[in-house]
């Protein structure tokens, strides 16, 4: 008799397209073909949508047949590892750059990086957001583990936004976008584009640096009123006194 | 706590502000595991929401305890899950998910031969220990039988119940789909099934395909309860008593309130059995 651990490989090869193992059978065995496409159905749609549930927005923008196909061609080569969909997808963006009848779409790649951070933001730690009385500006801050800055060499912003329900399908061409994606204090999940000079001082802020040292790159009030507002620094690990 | 002897639901984000609004009188409510492993955010927060006002079953669809091997580290989620929210049942399914380090997503059969009964039992055993809980096991909606299977599937299940001391799920709707698939009575498949070992039962919907022999019925949790699964649901409420029943709707979720009006169904038979027992 086989071993269980062949029953299972042999069926796996048949989902992948193999041919049927002989020991899948039905009362007429004629039919074991038929009924065993139901599990490669089943396994093949539910892995394309929950795709097409993670990157919404590449999907509008390609059409849900040629996502479909793409999903295919994808699944072959970068199957989820682990049974937490959400987790899954880390390497489509990648993909995206590297699957020729997408070459025309180079902006793609940039809105599937939107869409994976949105769902980091989605299911990012619970923090406790700082009380701005307690801020010091002479050390590094807390920043939510949901916050992420992107650094997009496409407009990826504005093609992601153009493309939410309602919105009109615009894509623009050309220019580089800055994408803030965060986790709102109800929960839902912001995308904004930041100006270069914003950029610059968020980024200094999750390099490690303190306010003082953001506020070399620009005027530190507007990002930091958009930190607080959204609960975006959160208490320190460690609680001790600024130091002046 | 056992889940109470009523009617839930499974839960989808969706409904979620229907059920805060309206605070709907079920019994409990179903999640799926792998959908709450994320850290924290919307899906943590609505679930202690719910916990606050419902029984919790937390139901697993990615351990694969049917397969070759289980995945340590999943467990471990899982684990950690059920020790966060302390849900009223836990269960999974009879069914393999991953092979190798793959997870294909889908609840896939196995053979009933003397080697995967010692080695689900392994697996039951040891989901129980690490979990520190007893299991309810599902019996699985097929499509193909193997030629290797010797053993009756109710009578695999019975061995796994006696020898690991899990409970079983009892999902209605399986039942009807396997045994018209494979054009073998339903009435018999529970006849033959342990039906004290029953903590819980599923309904759910199915669709249909025709295949020269007859019907093929697929197991795809995206309409309303047949009415045949409806009958088989009373004839095994007749032979067990009340028990924890849920309505589940995967695919195409509808509006809020057409689920409720399913479970309404199930709860009017419920009732119905109730009132008989009492009168006994």
């Amino acid at each position: 008799m086989q071993p269980q651990s062949d029953v299972t490989a042999l069926f796996r090869a048949a989902l992948a397209g193999g041919s049927v193992p002989d020991f899948v059978t039905a009362k007429r065995s004629n039919e074991a073909a038929q009924r065993f496409a139901v599990y490669r159905n089943n396994v093949a749609h539910s892995l394309r949508e929950a795709l097409a549930r993670r990157f919404p927005v590449v999907q509008r923008l390609v059409g849900a047949q040629f996502f479909a196909a793409m999903a295919g061609e994808f699944i072959a080569e970068h199957p989820p590892r682990q049974p937490v969909l959400q987790e899954w997808g880390g390497d489509f963006a990648a993909f995206l750059t590297q699957f020729p009848p997408v070459a025309t779409l180079p902006y793609l790649a940039d809105v599937a990086r939107i869409e994976w951070a949105r769902g980091l933001a989605y299911n990012a730690a619970d923090r406790t957001p700082i009380d701005p009385d307690a801020l010091c500006d002479d050390r590094a801050l807390n920043l939510h583990p949901g916050l992420q800055m992107l650094r997009l060499d496409h407009p990826a912003v504005s093609i992601w936004q153009a493309n939410q329900p309602g919105g009109d399908g615009r894509v623009l061409a050309r220019g580089t976008e800055v994408a803030l994606i965060w986790r709102r204090p109800d929960l839902s999940v912001g995308v904004q584009a930041l100006d270069l000079t914003d950029a610059a001082f968020l980024q200094a802020l999750v390099e490690g640096g303190s306010l003082s040292d953001a506020a070399r790159f620009a005027d530190p009030v507007p990002m930091l009123t958009l930190l607080l507002r959204e609960n975006q620094i959160c208490t320190p690990s460690e609680d001790t006194p600024c130091k002046a | 706590m056992p889940l109470p002897p009523t009617t839930g639901l499974g839960f989808k984000p969706q409904h979620f502000a229907s059920i805060r609004e309206t605070r709907p009188a079920l019994g409990f409510f179903e999640i799926h595991a792998e959908n709450y492993l994320g850290a924290g955010g919307a899906p943590h927060a609505m679930l202690t929401a719910l916990r606050q006002d419902y029984a919790i079953s937390i139901h697993g669809v990615g351990l694969s305890i049917g397969g070759p091997s289980l995945d340590p580290a999943h467990l471990a989620r899982v684990k950690a899950l059920c020790d966060r929210y302390q849900p009223d049942s836990f269960s999974e399914h009879l069914a393999w998910s991953s092979h190798g380090n793959e997870y294909l997503n889908d609840l896939l059969p196995l053979p009933y031969t003397q080697a995967t009964l010692d080695r689900v039992c392994d697996h039951v055993d040891w989901v129980q220990e690490v979990m520190g809980r007893r299991l309810l096991l599902e019996n699985p909606a097929t499509y193909v039988i193997f030629a290797q299977s010797e053993i009756p599937e109710t009578e695999f299940m019975t061995e796994i119940a006696r020898r690991t001391g899990c409970g079983l799920l009892l999902d209605v709707n399986n039942v009807f789909v396997s045994c018209v698939n494979h054009r073998t009575d339903p009435l018999a498949w529970l006849d033959s099934f342990p039906l004290d070992r029953v903590g819980e039962i599923h309904l759910g919907g199915h669709d249909e395909e025709d295949l020269p022999s007859g019907p093929l019925l697929i197991d795809s949790h995206g309409r309303e309860v047949a009415e045949p699964v409806w009958a088989l649901y009373a004839e095994v409420l007749d032979r067990a008593g009340s028990l924890p029943t849920l309505v589940e709707w995967d695919n195409d979720v509808p509006a809020f309130p057409v689920l409720l009006a399913e479970a309404a169904r199930a709860s009017d038979l419920l009732a119905d059995r109730r009132h008989h027992a009492a009168a006994e």
